[in-house]
């Protein structure tokens, strides 16, 4: 029990994984974590040496949704690392020990590894009513956060609770439910969110912060750019018919079969960074929009009191791009609150007008129209 | 003072539950069970459009992810008067099915199984002998000397590198485990495969729903359409992926679950009369085979057994406002007209108001208010829901599939038909009804062919679909049976927007607080007379809690004789 943690690589060695099978699973690391060829020594260094990590994984207000889509991801060895290579000392949903035996093992490791663990949460803390809302072992959930991050090296907040207050949060936030970043400063805050976020993307951003002691690089709102850099529209395989004006209409309708856009049902895609058009769900198999629904923008902050879902977004306040329509296939508007660049959401009257008889045939946008439209399009995704 | 022992949090669960027992004589005298965290999802639902209730009404949980899906639009559809297209039936029947496999399995293997393996025991453990244990239970390929050696290898080192990570302060060496070091190593081993093969089962979901957790439902039958000859539709890949999973699910439930479940039961037949609690059940019923408005045809009977009388199922009418009531009496919400009173959910309130002690607390008073979790009854009946329920239910209405089933375990374990009501008849009939599940999913998926080669390829029914269509007001309820019980939401639509809307869930049904009248529910009840071996390692009051499959968020404490914590830490 005395001797020195072993190393990610040394686990892996007596788990029968060649060397040959480790360095593949590094340049996978490092593909996932969007690090350059030229990055995949210092992966294979850093797993080859340094002892699992040990974790901390909380859950205040959650749906346990974030800890399921975790346990899939795809490639076994990297459930492995997950698992086995990082040390997860607490987490309510899997271990072994339960009431005061599991609350020493959190509190053992945040005074064994004080500065070094790293915390994820899963949930928002409700702040209302002194915090009654929500209460583990006889404590606040705020209580427990507060504690925990003053120790922590890094924070990830799990999924949409965490991250933006998701459902809980929504109108009219019975409990005062708060995204962590509104509660901690001082420790590195990771936003992953969704609803859930997607279980590579979750295992990435832990292979990120494993293999290169220190936090991807953040977009505006704390996220990790390699996955919340995309809008789901523009990583759309469904884009083409967007742009074509080719739209579905009702569910189930012709078109739904033949697998049009589904931005007139009010798909949130033009509004959602995520990877699910790149990365898609449970090993690629499919995501939302492949599967005929649109987006419903879970990754998005306020998600919940953008809707109703199925009213599309052209008829938002804050949209007011209607006039455009006539005279450009596409434009920009910025959409409200989070100074985010969206791509122009038109209706795509002219469009639709121009291929209106064109749809049920099948038929495709004139070819210079298209092109016209493609552009003006490129030229808005930069605005 | 009576002997408390308090368990907050109870792990392997989801959600927040909290558990205060009374100790006397090595055996639990009283229980108190105290769901501590709560969203207020009725609060937000409230002058939604209800086409998006599944949305959210999902999110309740995303364990069981799916089911409140399923009752959500089942709800609104009632209210609205929609009759979904077969196919839609057909794969919410498969989407239903995958959930339970793969909910069933992560709950044995991952949530329950710690309370009757013991991880360290399995270092001691001869391989060659593991393997031949295997091979005599199961044809299963994954048994060889060597592959054991090799799991054994690998666990010895995770146990020497001092970070044991979720197997830290575990009840290991504890009296109550019973199985050989062998049977602790296959264990172990299974727990591991489980984990690998449960992300493949939930690809049925991403196929029909987008993704999973919580794929993509839609009022008025499902979202995504038929057409062979589409790349972008359901055609003869996509359908040859789910006939695949549903394969590859039945071979792992047949051959790792059931001789797991089977081999592990053998050696705790015991626990076959610990736990029972509870002499009443509750069941909608679910999987309809003639569509949904026929419950008679459903593979899970609709209906109600009291007092243990296997000898007659009662109906169940969701409708009638004398039947399914929610009280507030030991619940942190205040009632318009009174606390004593009984509401059905479509008069249902929820208004918050906490009374407990200020946190940080040590215990909850429990003769005042002590739970999130309103108090259900059945024609004021505590009921227990859940697989035991389904079973018997099933039984007792003569499903002779059920019956021989049943018949041929008990003949196997060679136990009386009493031991079903305890804490392992619960995880046995989980398991049970998980294989049945298994066979009935290839039925859905050969009707869902046939009926794609007749020529019916609808999946959407749009004709109420437009609020325009749609009544000033109605009323409506959706019933389905989550994994862990019988769940139903009651709608109350104005306007076109939703002015109440109330879940009442198995949770709510098994790890309520006490009536006005000082009935227990499920948990509470099922706790009486557990013998506890060591209040410092409750491993016995887990076993029956986690034969229940919680699902809330709940915290448990412990304390000794004199009424102390117990802060003792025990490491291997």
């Amino acid at each position: 029990m005395s001797r020195p943690p072993v190393t990610i690589w040394e686990h892996a060695r007596m788990q029968g994984y060649s060397r040959r099978d480790f360095l593949q699973f590094c340049s996978w690391l490092a593909a996932a974590a969007g690090i350059e060829a030229s990055g995949v020594g210092q992966v294979v260094h850093a797993l080859t040496t340094k002892p699992r990590l040990p974790v901390v994984w909380f859950h205040f207000q959650e749906c346990t949704c974030c800890s399921e889509s975790f346990i899939r991801s795809s490639h076994p060895i990297v459930a492995d690392i997950i698992l086995d290579k990082i040390s997860l000392d607490y987490t309510e949903t899997l271990q072994a020990a339960a009431g005061h035996q599991a609350e020493a093992a959190l509190h053992a490791t945040m005074e064994k590894y004080k500065g070094e663990y790293l915390m994820l949460v899963e949930g928002s803390v409700p702040t209302e009513a002194g915090g009654v809302y929500c209460c583990i072992a006889g404590r606040t959930a705020l209580d427990i956060v507060t504690e925990a991050a003053a120790g922590a090296k890094a924070i990830v907040c799990w999924g949409s609770c965490a991250s933006n207050g998701c459902i809980q949060g929504a109108k009219p936030n019975p409990t005062g439910a708060t995204p962590i970043y509104k509660l901690i400063s001082g420790t590195p805050i990771v936003n992953v969110p969704g609803c859930p976020p997607i279980a590579e993307v979750m295992a990435g951003t832990i292979v990120h912060l494993l293999a290169f002691d220190r936090v991807p690089q953040l977009d505006g709102l704390g996220r990790p750019r390699a996955f919340y850099s995309r809008r789901v529209h523009d990583t759309c395989y469904r884009r083409p018919n967007y742009d074509a004006g080719l739209f579905v209409e009702a569910f189930d309708d012709q078109n739904a079969r033949r697998g049009y856009c589904l931005y007139q049902m009010g798909c949130r895609g033009p509004v959602t960074y995520n990877a699910c058009g790149v990365t898609r769900w449970n090993n690629g198999v499919s995501f939302p929009i492949q599967s005929g629904h649109g987006c419903i923008g879970c990754s998005e902050a306020n998600f919940w009191d953008n809707g109703p879902f199925y009213q599309h977004l052209a008829s938002f306040p804050g949209f007011g791009v209607e006039t455009t329509a006539d005279t450009v296939g596409a434009a920009v508007a910025a959409v409200t609150g989070a100074g985010i660049a969206a791509h122009a959401i038109t209706t795509n009257i002219r469009k639709r007008k121009i291929i209106a008889d064109g749809i049920d045939r099948g038929r495709v946008v004139p070819a210079a129209k298209a092109a016209d439209e493609r552009a003006a399009d490129t030229k808005g995704s930069k605005g | 003072m009576a002997n408390r022992v308090v368990i907050d949090p109870i792990t392997r669960i989801e959600g927040h539950l909290r558990i205060e027992v009374e100790v006397k004589d090595g055996k639990v005298v009283d229980a108190y069970s105290s769901g501590t965290m709560v969203r207020g999802f009725e609060l937000i639902l409230k002058g939604r459009d209800p086409r998006d209730a599944w949305a959210f009404a999902e999110r309740a949980c995303g364990v069981c992810t799916t089911v409140h899906a399923l009752a959500s639009v089942r709800t609104v559809e009632d209210a609205l008067n929609i009759t979904v297209p077969p196919n839609a039936e057909l794969i919410r029947n498969l989407m239903f099915c995958a959930q339970y496999l793969q909910d069933h399995v992560v709950h044995f293997y991952h949530l329950h199984a710690l309370d009757w393996v013991d991880v360290v025991s399995a270092l001691k453990a001869d391989p060659r002998k593991t393997s031949e244990l295997a091979q005599s239970i199961s044809n299963w390929p994954r048994s060889s000397p060597g592959y054991f050696s090799d799991l054994q290898k690998r666990l010895t080192a995770f146990v020497e590198s001092g970070q044991l990570g979720i197997f830290a302060n575990g009840y290991w060496g504890h009296s109550a485990y019973k199985l050989p070091p062998e049977a602790n190593l296959m264990g172990v081993a299974h727990y591991l495969e489980a984990l690998e093969w449960q992300k493949e089962m939930v690809k049925v979901h991403t196929i029909f729903g987008g993704k999973n957790p919580h794929p993509n439902y839609l009022v008025g039958g499902v979202p995504c359409s038929i057409n062979i000859d589409e790349s972008n539709a359901l055609n003869a890949e996509r359908l040859a992926m789910v006939g695949r999973l549903f394969e590859q699910g039945r071979e792992f439930v047949e051959k790792v679950y059931i001789p797991d479940l089977l081999a592990v039961a053998s050696f705790y037949k015991d626990w076959g009369a610990i736990g029972g609690g509870l002499r009443n059940y509750l069941v909608y019923g679910d999987l309809p085979t003639h569509g949904y408005r026929d419950p008679s045809k459903f593979k899970f009977p609709r209906g109600a057994i009291l007092d243990r009388n296997l000898n007659e199922v009662l109906p169940v009418d969701p409708r009638d406002a004398t039947e399914v009531q929610e009280f507030v009496s030991h619940s942190w919400y205040d009632y318009e007209a009174g606390d004593g009173t009984g509401l059905h959910p479509w008069a249902g309130e929820t208004k918050l108001n906490y009374t407990g002690p200020k946190p940080p607390y040590e215990y909850l008073d429990v003769q005042q208010k002590y739970s999130w979790l309103k108090t259900p009854r059945w024609k004021g009946h505590p009921m227990e829901v859940g697989p035991l329920a389904r079973v018997l239910v099933a039984y007792a209405s003569g499903s002779k599939e059920v019956q021989e089933l049943v018949g041929a375990v008990l003949k196997q374990l060679d136990v009386p038909v009493a031991a079903l009501f305890s804490t392992l008849g619960r995880t046995a009939a989980r398991g049970l009804e998980t294989k049945l599940i298994a066979g009935w999913a290839m039925e859905f998926y050969a009707q869902l062919l046939a009926n794609i080669k007749n020529g019916d390829t609808r999946t959407h029914d749009h004709t109420a679909w437009h609020p325009e269509t749609w009544p000033a007001e109605a009323k409506g309820v959706g019933l389905t049976e989550a994994p862990r019980g019988a769940l139903a939401h009651w709608i109350v639509i104005k306007d076109s927007k939703i002015d109440n809307y109330q879940l009442v869930v198995p949770s709510t049904w098994n790890a309520s607080p006490r009536d006005a009248q000082g009935q227990m529910s499920a948990y509470e009840s099922a706790l009486i007379g557990t013998p506890i071996a060591d209040p410092d390692q409750p491993l016995e009051v887990l076993r029956t809690i986690h034969s229940f499959d919680p699902c809330i968020a709940c915290a448990v404490h412990l304390h000794d004789e004199h009424g102390r914590y117990v802060h003792q830490l025990r490491v291997f």
